[in-house]
């Protein structure tokens, strides 16, 4: 019986070592899952754990393109100008109508609601200077030309440019003027002209002389500068599974009364054989990137191309890092130079979302398509077919061998396990609600 | 016994085929290779600094011929990706300009996440067109973006 024994020990640690990361023991061929007290890492294991830890998050890299990124008279007004409705069509929209601080700023819909309805989910706000590219198609290339995009959104704020630089003149000259230097004049101006307003506004736009325009445009894009600085300010605050992770990487026996057993084993399969880890990385759970991972869109008679109809938007906006209202030099806006635009796998892709408090902002993806985090889990074992493009996910067909060059595994997990993962990702909540920088 | 045999066997058959999170054991890292059909020789250069995670940085490349003859004015085309996930480069980068002795500069190069990386070059010298593949294997280096 020994020898037996002994001969299986090997094989399973001759397939253990084939994958470093995973250390699948005979234990897990059959028997009961070990309580959280008994959950080993593996050294590999632990590299991993470590760079999900907020203590590896630094500040967010400096954004050249807006020079008022970091004064705390910036982020006061910011801070106001976020919660102001006066900034939309009908006086009750603002930043904070669909970016809710009380709810880790976001409106809990599948779509959201500003003066019509809109076609994408709301992205929750804190983290998002780690970003390069903005919005779930990444088609604004900082914080502040993305806060732009919602105000002169037909759908969103509905609101103008001179509106806005009227409304900035009569409310909060003094601090705009003490940040960006003298309001230009607006006498004369319409009260409502935007390129991107409705036919009238349009017009009024069109028939203000070019200097002007761009004079009104500047404020325009200083609301949004000042509203970036207040954003940039909002930081993580720790969750469990961060003191988890740091008494781990201590040896500190105390772990195991910080995480469930349950929620342990969802952390192994996170960053095991679920492959979440594979996009959702890095202390803040996202990679940046776009994928396409087969979410079913939301209408299906017109699917969301996600990032592929985004690279032109960015290329052409006013409000790049190359326009004439960034302080960036042309030289530091690298990441437009070297932008993937012409690429299939960008076809239905979308950016990947972090994943800190994922558990109080449901429903999940960026039309909200899914109602519950299993929802979610269950739709990676799936791995549907793409509606438009193609999922980087392996779908397995029902009764057929493996393929044969997988580039990745389908994602095989029993209902316990997905109920494990579920759990895992309540770790994730933060213990107290996200802080502003004092300024 | 065979019962625990197959059992075993299946385990390992089953981590093989899995796309596990940590890069083959037996990954050929060598930054000087020939190219594919042997006309260049190629050697990848990574920034004396490993750059953080998300962060933009630059590579260099040599191009010699085998005899070791530095090849100059070539064209040179960066793609790549992380095998075990399906998806390519999150930047493209680009030879941005040549430096001496047929070495060149390839900027916007960009990891996203730790793990094994492929990078491809797709050459078009004297010697005619030609591809040669590298592995890395990104660390932690330093904090992520």
């Amino acid at each position: 019986m020994r020898r037996l024994q002994s001969t299986a020990w090997m094989l399973g640690t001759t397939a253990a070592a084939l994958c470093g990361a995973l250390t699948v023991t005979l234990a897990d061929a059959g028997e009961p899952p070990p309580a959280a007290s008994m959950v080993r890492w593996s050294t590999d294991e632990k590299a991993v754990l470590a760079s999900l830890s907020l203590r590896r998050l630094p500040p967010a890299p400096a954004d050249p393109s807006n020079a008022v990124e970091h004064k705390p008279a910036a982020i006061d007004l910011g801070r106001h100008l976020f919660s102001d409705a006066r900034l939309s069509r009908n006086g009750a929209v603002s930043c904070a109508s669909c970016h809710d601080p009380a709810q880790q700023f976001q409106d809990g819909l599948p779509v959201s609601r500003g003066v019509g309805t809109g076609s994408r989910r709301a992205m929750p706000i804190v983290g998002a200077g780690h970003a390069t590219w903005l919005f779930w198609d990444g088609r604004k290339d900082s914080l502040w030309s993305q806060a732009l995009g919602p105000l002169e959104d037909a759908v969103e704020h509905g609101t103008n440019r001179t509106r806005t630089a009227h409304l900035v003149a009569a409310n909060h000259r003094r601090d705009y003027e003490a940040l960006f230097g003298a309001l230009p004049r607006l006498d004369g101006l319409p009260g409502d002209a935007g390129p991107k307003g409705n036919a009238a506004e349009q017009a009024a736009w069109a028939a203000i002389d070019p200097r002007h325009r761009e004079d009104v445009s500047r404020v325009f894009a200083n609301v949004g500068k000042a509203i970036a600085a207040y954003e940039q300010s909002l930081q993580h605050t720790p969750a469990r599974l961060d003191r988890y992770i740091d008494a781990v990487l201590r040896g500190d026996t105390a772990s195991r009364k910080m995480l469930r057993a349950d929620e342990a084993r969802g952390l192994r399969l996170f960053i095991g054989k679920a492959q979440c880890v594979s996009c959702h990385n890095g202390p803040l759970l996202s990679d940046q990137q776009f994928h396409n991972t087969g979410v079913p869109p939301r209408d299906a008679a017109r699917p969301d191309r996600g990032r592929a109809a985004a690279t032109a938007a960015v290329r052409a906006d006013e409000f790049n890092c190359l326009g004439p209202f960034s302080d960036a030099r042309p030289e530091q806006c690298q990441e437009l130079r070297f932008m993937v635009s012409d690429d299939p796998t960008l076809e239905g892709a979308f950016k990947t979302p972090g994943l800190r408090g994922v558990a109080g902002r449901a429903p999940y993806m960026h039309a909200g398509q899914f109602a519950t985090l299993e929802q979610v889990v269950r739709h990676y074992v799936a791995a549907p077919h793409a509606a438009v493009g193609h999922s980087e996910l392996t779908h397995r067909h029902a009764g057929a061998a493996a393929p044969k060059h997988p580039e990745r595994a389908p994602i095989d997990l029993s209902d316990a396990e997905v109920a494990e993962l579920v759990s895992f990702l309540g770790t994730l909540n933060a213990e107290r609600s996200s802080a502003a920088l004092a300024p | 016994m065979n019962r625990f045999i197959a059992t075993a066997l299946s385990l390992a058959a089953l981590i093989a085929t899995t796309g596990c999170m940590s890069p083959p054991k037996e990954l050929d890292l060598a930054l000087t290779r020939p190219s594919a059909d042997n006309k260049y020789v190629v050697t990848l250069q990574p920034p004396a600094q490993p750059a953080a995670i998300n962060q933009l940085h630059a590579w260099q490349v040599r191009l010699a011929t085998s005899a070791g003859a530095p090849v100059t004015q070539a064209r040179i085309q960066v793609d790549g990706g992380m095998p075990q996930h399906g998806h390519g480069l999150p930047t493209k980068p680009q030879v941005t300009r040549e430096l001496p002795d047929g070495a060149y500069l390839i900027e916007g190069m960009k990891f996203s996440m730790t793990g094994w990386w492929e990078i491809k070059l797709a050459i078009d010298g004297p010697a005619g067109a030609d591809r040669v593949t590298f592995n890395t294997v990104v660390a932690e280096p330093g904090l992520a973006r």
